[in-house]
């Protein structure tokens, strides 16, 4: 579990984020969502400390993280898997050693394990046989799946992702979504997703966070989210055709 | 100031929460090989030129009947060791090196590639920058003293093809009223700018935020941050240690 306090940050003096707050359970998909620049990002990093927050705490499981000893951040951290936006990868490793890093870091595992592991969570994120290309000879959607493959390598007791399924066609974006789904359950970790994908919200939003323009308006579950009243949510979650189409139907 | 405080801050950070020793010894030579071999080439070219260059110029400076030959050779024998080789190649390597190593942590900064180590609990600064450090200080060193063989030699190339002054005399010139301590000096000066290069470099380019744009500037930044401070340190190298150079 994760709880954020009261998190504020601005930069230069112009303040992005407004006194957020809130509870990211254990075993559940967590959602943060909200248009673009609302600060999504921003949050995310002030939850893992890369960027420090002017006020408020982040806790992992009671652990006060941001105000812990720069042993409690690295014992925190490591039990940290993040999926950048855009994918972070490291230029000068191949994919394999991509995935493989944190494990090379963290753990004393024998290197054919290692291998076993990789290959095991390359396959989950639908990539096979390009272990031995660089980053810069695969596609951006691949990089984030490369992306999602080493956030999850070292079993992460926290997941972070931020937008895992921007860039990726419909049909992987699915199978993104439901690879997170599934890892949330069966390791029973916690995970924070950043989206603005009203499919994924729909799909797996156990616990939505709305965000506008760096406040937090709404909170609840995908089944609440279409009668939620909050006209900037509204505007957010019917914004496609699609989904007003749902909307009428079921007036 | 406030950018010597945060420079001071960064060195600092290289040397705490480090990684296993093991993974330093492995990068560090990895990182070795890349500096050596990258900057080999252009080492060489600069000082055959220096050599050649040398031995010509002062070859001309000192005719006159009052001065004997081995003199020029001498003259560039010092020069080479003293100044040409270490401070000179200093700068060569700092658009080489320095360029490069801003220009990757620049690279890694704007990517968030620095951020992924940052959050796997891993302190970049000491895992990207402190290989970086040792391989440039024992690189550098290496690089100087090829870098005064390939000058003075070249210097006698020099001389037997124009003929300003005899082979022989050169020769003999190279090996009179030599030093040791010249070549000690010469070590001090690789070591420190060996240090200088990397650090000033690696700073620049980790504090890198924005964009493409923005990388470009941190190379050319730690470029002209390298020059400044090689120059500096060789001055005041010269002021410390000059002194020893005197035959007691
Ligand atoms: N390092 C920074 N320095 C200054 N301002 C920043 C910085 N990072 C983000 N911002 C500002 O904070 C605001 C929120 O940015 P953020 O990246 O969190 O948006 P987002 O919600 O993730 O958007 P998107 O969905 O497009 O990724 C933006 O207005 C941005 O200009
Ligand atoms: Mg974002």
């Amino acid at each position: 579990m994760i709880e954020i306090q009261n998190i504020s940050k601005s930069f230069d003096g112009k303040q992005v984020l407004f006194e957020i707050s809130g509870i990211f359970e254990k075993g559940k998909c967590n959602l943060i969502i909200g248009t673009s620049g609302t600060g999504k990002s921003v949050l995310l990093k002030c939850m893992v400390a890369l960027l420090p927050p002017d006020v408020g705490n982040v806790l992992y499981d009671n652990r006060d993280f941001t105000h812990g000893d720069k042993q409690l951040q690295t014992d925190v951290r490591r039990e940290i898997g993040m999926l950048f936006q855009g994918g972070a990868l490291f230029d000068s490793k191949s994919v394999e050693e991509n995935v493989m890093f944190p494990l090379d870091i963290l753990t004393e595992m024998p290197s054919d394990e290692k291998l076993d592991r990789v290959n095991f969570c390359l396959e989950r994120v639908g990539l096979e046989n390009i272990n031995k290309k660089m980053p810069s000879e695969i596609s951006g959607g691949m990089k984030k799946r490369v992306g999602i493959a080493r956030a999850m390598v070292n079993n992460p007791n926290y997941l972070f992702c931020d937008e895992p399924n921007s860039g990726l066609d419909p049909q992987t974006a699915i199978r993104i979504d439901s690879l997170i789904k599934e890892i949330t359950d069966e390791y029973k970790i916690t995970t924070v997703v950043v989206t603005h994908d009203m499919n994924s919200v729909l799909e797996i939003g156990d616990h939505i966070l709305y965000i506008f323009e760096g406040r937090k308006l709404w909170e609840g579950d995908n089944k609440h989210i279409m009668e939620s009243g909050v006209k900037e949510l509204d505007d957010f979650v019917f914004a496609n055709r699609m989904m007003r189409m749902v909307k009428d139907r079921s007036a | 100031m406030r950018s010597l405080g945060k420079y001071l801050i960064f060195i600092y950070n290289l040397f705490v929460r480090r990684e296993t020793f093991r993974t330093y010894v492995k990068l560090s030579f990895d990182e070795a090989i890349k500096v050596g071999y990258d900057s080999l080439f252009i080492v060489l070219i600069v000082s055959v030129f220096l050599g050649a260059v040398t031995t010509i110029q002062t070859a001309y400076n000192l005719i006159s009947p009052l001065i004997p030959d081995p003199v020029i050779s001498l003259v560039v024998r010092d020069m080479t060791i003293l100044e040409l080789s270490p401070t000179i190649i200093a700068i060569v390597y700092a658009g080489k090196v320095g360029s490069n190593i801003a220009g990757e942590l620049g690279t890694m900064r704007i990517t968030e590639q620095i951020d992924a180590l940052e959050v796997m609990g891993i302190n970049a600064i000491s895992y990207l920058v402190l290989p970086k450090i040792i391989a440039s200080v024992l690189m550098f060193p290496l690089l100087v003293i090829l870098s005064g063989f390939c000058a003075i030699y070249s210097g006698f190339l020099t001389s037997l093809v124009t003929g300003v002054i005899s082979g022989e005399d050169y020769l003999t010139g190279i090996q009179l009223d030599f030093n040791e301590f010249g070549v000690v000096f010469a070590m001090i000066k690789a070591l420190v700018y060996g240090y200088l290069v990397a650090t000033i470099s690696a700073y620049k380019g980790f504090y890198t935020s924005g964009g493409a744009l923005e990388v470009g500037q941190s190379s050319t930044n730690a470029v002209t941050s390298s020059c400044i401070a090689i120059l500096v340190a060789d001055y005041s190298l010269a002021y410390m240690l000059a002194p020893f150079l005197t035959p007691s």
